[in-house]
């Protein structure tokens, strides 16, 4: 474990920081020192980073060393820390994550607990210091005074607001009286539940407090343009072991970050430094093979790469897509860097039912047989952005090295073996951490697959109908193609309860069933206006011996359970019918094989309109079977606007 | 099993590396005042390496009975004993 995941490990940091102290020229130096600062690193190592980089930064013979603005390539700026509590081992941390950022960072840390004074009233130390940034780092017995626990709600409110209003004076005094930003730090929940999950029913206990005052400021915050510094959800509650607050620290020195944790805070300051600054990265490259899909493109093909629903391993790089697609909806700019053949890359994207990204999402795509630090380049040219703008993702370790090496500037995280981990690393570095968020920065909107939506519109639907008429939902339907295949073996394998027969078929198997001109293969995806559900249904029918010409058995008729309740049975029966119809088909056959695990579907058909009809002769046992009269049948009514796809 | 003198070893390691200065030399009877950079600050995040290089927890009161790097030394071979 480590508390810089995302920064690559150094064999021999410890003796690399020692080579420092033997190099002469002060901007080799400080290149060597940002180098070493771009590793993982622990407290200690942090500490003997910064002061070196102290040493480094006073030294006259330093490019830029007299200007106020820039040295040896970094911006300078000037963060002032208001605390009301021990901040000082977290500084050196602050600083080094600040050369990660481009940033040369003075920090000055003002008197424990006399913030008010020095905004109210005024501080001549702290006016000399000039500082672009104030830091307020209060913990919540500095914000609220302690409240009885029989409070009342509206005592609660009272006090809150109280609070939030003198921080809005104090932010008030940053930028009248020191010309500054402030920024200020959400209070980090420390007390242990009083009264366990009931906590947040009791309006004065100290877990609802704190959640209360976190949202209260946030929401002046947003008005007043300050900003805040989170530290409950960007930093790691424990590692090692080792908790992000530590009651021993704080009975010893009044500290609130344990100082294992002081790397990773500083990396939280840091950041929001350098996107007050304008210096957040604004760009992701993102590698194709094993990155965003299982598999390599130019060998399995299009049908056999993993992708989305049906498999864990598809679906964790489906969220990858959706995490980028996130980003890019806030206005991060993709681009995609791959060894790959470009019209077989492009394919996937344009053609691939569970892509997530599409080509319109990507605004630079190369996929060629260059190398990457080319490639990188040639997109930070297209784009008209620097290289220190740019997040490159890439599965292979080896390709992140020689990005690493050849392209300084470009950040590389390290990422876990494993897919499903690569979001929450991206997450993690803070790469893309935001001063302001408006309309403008919006490149497009985009909605993903959100139950939660969903269930939020069913509470405001006043009836079902209301609600499933509001979804606007839409079934593609189409014959299953080969590159459906995959997906839909994988669905007639994997569902148990919304499965009318439980016939199992393996891939081969179905692609020559689909490709028999007697049968109807067809498959379904469901789209609504939270985002596409993905494929969520087959069904197959087939003449058979038993029933006669012109009527069609459904051998198989399964679903995904996420869309239960949405009438897309009814939906999909109407669209079976009239393929059935189209076939010259008079009646269809349905099928009930109880599994033991199908229950759900015990009624399926007789819900539909089907009547019942006595099994043929020799069927498996316990089988149930209805038909349903296509010139006479009335089929259910349904809210689903039908596509049909080719 | 590790002994005093070893972890004394350890411990001088520790402290160079957290006042960096590779010139510190710690004795039994070495106290915070010998050090330069070693004040109250620098004792909590000795002490914390030291808590992270042994894996061992010192509680506040062991922590402020501490008189030199003699008593932390046998504190942290006492409780690496006890396991």
């Amino acid at each position: 474990m480590s508390l810089l995941p995302w920064l690559p490990r150094h064999d021999d940091l410890g003796g690399a920081i020692r080579g420092l102290r033997s190099m002469a020229d002060p901007s080799e130096r400080l290149a060597a020192l940002i180098a070493l600062a771009g590793h993982d690193r622990d407290a200690t190592a942090t500490g003997r980073l910064d002061r070196i980089l102290g040493e480094c930064l006073a030294s006259p013979g330093l490019e830029g060393a007299g200007e106020a603005s820039a040295v040896a390539g970094l911006r300078r700026l000037r963060l002032a820390i208001l605390p009301s509590h021990t901040v000082d081992h977290l500084v050196p941390a602050i600083r080094v994550a600040g050369l990660g950022r481009g940033l040369a960072l003075e920090v000055t840390v003002g008197t424990y607990g006399l913030h008010r004074q020095a905004l109210l009233v005024g501080d001549p130390a702290l006016e000399a210091f000039a500082p672009d940034l104030v830091l307020l780092a209060l913990d919540a017995t500095a914000v609220l005074p302690r409240l009885p626990l029989a409070s009342a709600e509206s005592e609660v409110e009272a006090a809150i607001g109280r609070a939030v209003g003198e921080l809005r004076q104090l932010w008030r005094g940053v930028r009248d009286r020191y010309g500054a930003r402030p920024v200020q730090q959400l209070l980090l929940p420390t007390s242990p539940s009083l009264f366990g999950s009931f906590d947040r029913l009791v309006p004065a206990s100290p877990a609802a407090l704190v959640d209360r005052l976190n949202l209260a400021i946030g929401a002046a915050a947003r008005e007043d343009g300050a900003l805040v510094l989170d530290l409950a959800s960007q930093m790691p509650e424990r590692d090692d072991g080792c908790e992000r607050f530590d009651p021993v620290r704080w009975h010893q020195g009044k500290l609130l970050i344990n100082p294992p944790f002081a790397p990773v805070y500083g990396e939280c300051v840091a950041r929001i430094a350098a996107a007050a600054a304008g210096l957040s990265r604004k760009c992701l490259v993102l590698d194709l093979d094993n990155t965003l899909w299982g598999g390599v493109i130019g060998d399995d093909g299009i049908e056999g790469i993993r992708l989305g629903q049906g498999s864990a391993e598809g679906e964790a790089y489906a969220a990858f897509q959706a995490y980028a697609a996130g980003l890019a909806e806030r206005g991060v700019i993709l681009a995609v860097c791959s060894k790959n053949d470009e019209a077989v890359a492009r394919a996937a994207f344009d053609s691939h039912p569970e892509m997530v990204l599409r080509s319109s999402d990507v605004a630079c795509f190369r996929a060629n047989w260059e190398d990457k630090p080319g490639n990188i380049r040639r997109i930070a040219e297209t784009l008209r952005i620097g290289v220190d703008s740019m997040v490159f993702i890439d599965d292979n370790p080896a390709e992140r090295a020689i990005v690493r090496r050849e392209l300084p500037g470009v950040a590389v995280p390290e990422l876990p073996d494993d897919v499903s981990g690569y979001a929450a690393t991206v997450a993690a570095a803070g790469y893309f951490e935001a001063a302001m968020f408006t309309a403008e920065d919006l490149v497009r909107v985009r909605s993903y697959a959100a139950d939660a939506e969903r269930a939020a519109v069913l509470n405001t639907a006043t009836d079902m109908e209301g609600f499933l008429r509001s979804l606007e939902m839409r079934l593609a339907a189409r014959p299953i193609a080969p590159v459906d295949l995959t997906r839909a073996a994988q669905l007639i394998n994997k569902s148990n309860q919304f499965n009318l027969t439980t016939v199992r078929r393996s891939e081969e198997d179905l692609r020559v069933f689909a490709q028999d001109p007697g049968s109807l293969a067809l498959c379904y995806r469901l789209v609504d206006r939270f985002g596409d559900n993905g494929l969520i249904g087959v069904v197959l029918a087939r003449e058979d011996e038993a029933f006669g010409p012109g009527q069609l058995l459904l051998d198989t008729w399964l679903m995904s359970c996420r869309v239960l309740g949405r009438q897309v049975e009814a939906a999909v029966l109407g669209h079976v019918a009239q393929a059935a119809a189209a076939r010259g088909a008079s009646a269809l056959i349905g099928e009930y094989r109880p599994s033991g695990r199908n229950g759900m579907v015990a009624e399926h058909y007789p819900g539909l309109g089907f009547v019942p009809i006595a099994p043929p002769a020799g069927v498996h046992s316990g089988a149930c079977f209805w038909r349903l009269d296509l010139a006479a049948a009335s089929l259910p009514p349904h809210h689903i606007q039908l596509e049909l796809t080719a | 099993m590790i002994d005093e003198a070893a972890i004394l070893t350890v411990l001088e390691e520790l402290a160079r590396d957290v006042f960096d200065d590779d010139t510190i030399a710690l004795g039994r009877e070495t106290s915070a005042a010998d050090v330069p950079g070693w004040d109250s600050q620098g004792n909590i995040m000795f002490i914390v390496a030291a808590e992270q290089r042994f894996g061992v927890r010192l509680k506040p009161a062991e922590f402020e009975r501490l008189r030199n790097v003699g008593d932390l030394a046998e504190l942290i071979a006492g409780k690496l004993q006890g396991r």
